[in-house]
């Protein structure tokens, strides 16, 4: 398979700059060099620009609603937990309307990859605050500045027992592949917080800021050490955005606890008609 | 012959359920048919429950008003039910409770047993007066006891051994006392029969999910709520066995969310729910229709709006279920009328979502989903699972989407090597987003045509009971079967016409029997006709006589027998 495997007639209609572009990017060298096709991978994503990508990668999607994609992958998986599945998801998508199945996915520890676009702002509907829009953020929604707290997803996901977590930059196009084969080689739910510029609506957060605020994560960090974790999770601002796994822990999967799913997929037999007799002998 | 009616009630908490169903299947062990009926709120401990049993040699098809056994464990079953009791009626109740008795018929027969006495001496508790209870209508009903010990030995099987032993004492003294205080019984309505045929005891909860079993579902994701919240209580035991999944989500968005992923993935899938339930469903029913993703729901409705009587029956969301949902998709609704037609119609949803390729909704309600009913075991050995155009190979040049003159496209799962979208934009053949009006026309009209290509090859006509010319047609849907059934057996010249099929809709068989009726009475559980509005809809015919209730209460027998007698 080479590159041109994935390349879809469609053009691509996000704006020029726009952050998609490098998780696109590092999304189809992940899938060469890790070698997922749609014999073993499917993809689901939810409504927003991010979305959109369902037209431009030749991989088997599921683009739900808006709020939606991680239960519908949560299904994929259990169906079929031989899938490589990720879910593609905005801040909006996975944090605002679709918060209580991003909780959930984390306890649920399913052996799938969430990569949360994280633009801090609602796109496609021309720029509204979003859940990760900073304070005093100015919006059409919020003219006079943001006056709640943003949510800090990755935070969120390890309070609620998501198994690996990352951040990367999407203009770090090689960095953001790495991970998401680390991602998807992980037994358990993996979220990325992708920090994804919205060069259109969000003055903010720009390739700028994230170029001149961000550090990496060196070798003397331990990502196995929760707490560490945490305080981690707590940064952000000038000079204090860390990138990289912040966290990963061995704990086994939703899918490695189901015992149906010990000799093969749930779906690999096909449907097949069964014999209840035995059972109706109970209702005598 | 009338049914014979046996009724219990004390307050929640006291064993009322398990009890009724005991008895439920000591009648039918000894050869008789039975129908039951629970009434309790929404709450665990506290409130008022009852359950009444009818008994008869013949099949019983709904709850009647009247009473012929009660058991009071307290006051209230007297004040609340004693109305209800025959002339000859038995009235046994605790004589612990200092109830009194006096508002009961002057024909009728009070019993008062020492319950509660003689179940702490017998079993160490009070609780069991319950059974007490039991013991004692065995012997005055002209019951086998050991028909009784068999069941409770069934009951408390995975439970400490003592449990039984305390418990079979506990009916046994019942029976004795009832035996050395009165020499013969009341009334023989239990005694075995000469010729026992098997039966099974089941609500329509069970066969919904004994259907789905034996059709094969892989993927359940339920999340709880009345009336079919018991669906799960059958499913999740039974997953390891049968090599299927229940999921308990986290609501119920998610819940037709994961089905819908793992229907996209291959799988056999459903959901259950009620209406509240099926509210936050809606948007992801119309998401399976318009990525043509094959999901079967069970939709039990109760009294609503909001809340409503969560404990309680009603038909109050037809057009919720006909309708939820923006825009136009094809969604295919059928309204079984009892726990046989639940077991065979969920069966046969599984192959039409699998053929249409799209949601199919058991619209069912408390009334089907917990009244359980004694049946001969079912019989599916005549089906055969379909999953349509349905491929795991990889197809060269595939199409999700592809247009055909029935409306449906082959369909691959994720997973199967070929490049499958399925998109929640409009979307061309190949699953593409597109904005273009032909791209619109074409899909819109695909999927819609599958609702036409189902009706002509899937939807049989209605059943019409009794005379084809009659003086009287009922027409009615879903649960109220069993009541019309039992109520025209009375009229030779009233028949019934029962729809099962609500989407499609069988309008020209519909418009035939109704157009050449004499008098037509529609009969439905809710407050504005929802179904006779659809019929005048499809068919252009204004019903004029309606029987409404919207009281959380079943339709009785009773009730359509008063309606058909002012009518003719």
């Amino acid at each position: 398979m080479n590159k041109y495997n994935l390349l879809t007639p469609n053009t691509c209609n996000w704006c020029p700059g726009c952050g998609n572009f490098g998780i696109w990017s590092a999304l189809e060298r992940a899938a060469l060099q890790a070698g997922w096709d749609n014999s073993n991978t499917a993809l689901v994503a939810g409504i927003g620009c991010h979305g959109h990508i369902v037209n431009f990668i030749k991989l088997t999607t599921f683009e739900g609603l808006h709020g939606r994609p991680i239960p519908v992958a949560s299904g994929v998986k259990m169906a079929n937990h031989k899938l490589n599945v990720f879910v593609l998801t905005g801040d909006g998508d996975c944090l605002s309307e679709g918060g209580n199945h991003f909780i959930h996915a984390a306890r649920r520890n399913q052996n799938m990859t969430v990569i949360i676009h994280d633009n801090a702002i609602y796109g496609l509907t021309t720029g509204q605050t979003s859940p990760r829009s900073p304070r005093g953020f100015k919006s059409k929604s919020t003219p006079d500045g943001n006056i709640e707290e943003p949510i800090h997803p990755l935070r969120l996901a390890l309070s609620a027992g998501a198994t690996f977590l990352a951040r990367v930059y999407s203009g770090d196009i090689q960095a953001l592949a790495d991970i998401l084969i680390k991602a998807n080689n992980h037994d358990g739910l993996a979220v990325i917080q992708v920090l994804q510029p919205c060069v259109t609506f969000n003055k903010e957060y720009t390739h700028i800021f994230y170029q001149e605020n961000m550090y990496a994560l060196d070798e003397n960090y331990d990502p196995s050490d929760k707490a560490a974790a945490f305080a981690k999770t707590m940064e952000w601002g000038e000079k204090k955005i860390p990138v990289g796994i912040i966290y990963e822990a061995q704990e086994p999967s939703y899918e490695s606890r189901m015992s149906q799913l010990k000799k093969q997929a749930l779906v690999a037999g096909g449907a097949k008609k069964r014999d209840i007799s035995a059972l109706l002998k109970s209702y005598a | 012959m009338k049914p014979f009616t046996f009724k219990i009630g004390g307050p929640a908490g006291s064993g009322i359920s398990s009890v009724g169903l005991i008895f439920s299947k000591m009648a039918a062990r000894s050869g008789y048919r039975t129908f039951d009926y629970m009434e309790y709120p929404s709450i665990v401990r506290g409130g008022h429950n009852v359950m009444q049993v009818g008994v008869s040699a013949d099949p019983v098809l709904a709850p009647l008003k009247s009473t012929d056994f009660l058991v009071a464990l307290d006051q209230e079953t007297v004040d609340r039910h004693s109305g209800e009791m025959t002339d000859q009626g038995i009235l046994v109740y605790d004589l612990d409770k200092k109830i009194t008795v006096d508002k009961a018929p002057a024909g009728a027969v009070a019993i008062g047993l020492p319950l509660s006495t003689t179940a702490k001496w017998t079993g160490g508790d009070v609780i069991m007066r319950n059974i007490v209870a039991l013991g004692a209508a065995v012997y005055l009903l002209g019951g086998e006891l050991s028909y009784l010990q068999d069941l409770l030995a069934e009951q408390f099987a995975k439970k400490d051994p003592s449990i039984l032993v305390k418990n079979q004492a506990a009916a046994k003294a019942g029976y004795a006392y009832a035996q050395e205080h009165f020499k013969t019984a009341a009334a023989k309505r239990l005694n075995p029969q000469v010729k026992i045929s098997p039966v099974i005891v089941v609500d329509g909860n069970e066969a919904a999910a004994l259907g789905a079993v034996a059709a094969g579902m892989q993927f359940a994701a339920i999340y709880p709520m009345t009336p079919t919240s018991d669906i799960i209580s059958v499913l999740a035991p039974l997953q390891k066995e049968f090599s299927f999944i229940y999921k308990q989500p986290e609501d119920e968005i998610a819940a037709i969310n994961m089905i819908i992923g793992a229907s996209f993935a291959g799988a056999r899938v459903m959901t259950a729910t009620s209406g509240g339930g099926f509210a936050l469903m809606s948007e992801g029913l119309g998401l399976a229709g318009m990525t043509e993703t094959p999901l079967v729901i069970i939709m039990g409705q109760r009294s609503g709006p909001a809340t409503g009587l969560p404990t309680w029956t009603e038909q109050g969301d037809a057009r919720f279920v006909l309708h939820a949902h923006q825009s136009s998709f094809p969604r295919i609704v059928l309204a079984p009328g009892d726990a046989n037609e639940v077991f065979h119609l969920t069966m046969q949803a599984f192959n039409l979502a699998d053929k249409y390729q799209t949601p199919v909704i058991i619209l069912v309600d408390k009334h089907v989903c917990e009244c359980h009913q004694s049946l001969p075991p079912f019989d599916y050995s005549s089906y055969k699972i379909d999953r349509g155009k349905f491929t795991t190979k990889k197809i060269a040049d595939y199409k999700r989407y592809e247009l055909s003159p029935d409306g449906i496209s082959l369909r691959a799962p994720a997973g199967s090597g070929n490049h499958v979208i399925a998109n929640s934009d409009e979307h061309n053949t190949t699953g593409y987003s597109t904005e273009e009006s032909l791209d619109r026309r074409e899909q819109m009209e695909k999927r819609m045509q599958k609702l036409i290509t189902c009706a002509q090859e899937d939807m049989p006509a209605p059943a019409l009971y009794g005379p084809k010319q009659a003086d009287l047609t009922i027409v009615s849907w879903g649960s109220n079967k069993g009541a019309i059934l039992t109520a025209i057996k009375d009229f030779p010249n009233v028949n019934f016409l029962h729809l099962t099929w609500l989407s499609p809709f069988p309008t020209e068989e519909v418009a035939r029997v109704l157009k050449t009726a004499k008098k037509v009475l529609n009969v439905e559980n809710n407050y504005d006709a929802q179904v006779g509005s659809l019929i005048a809809e499809k068919t252009g015919l204004i019903l004029e006589h309606n029987f409404l209730k919207y009281d959380g209460r079943p339709i009785y027998p009773e009730e359509i027998i008063a309606k058909i007698t002012e009518l003719l």
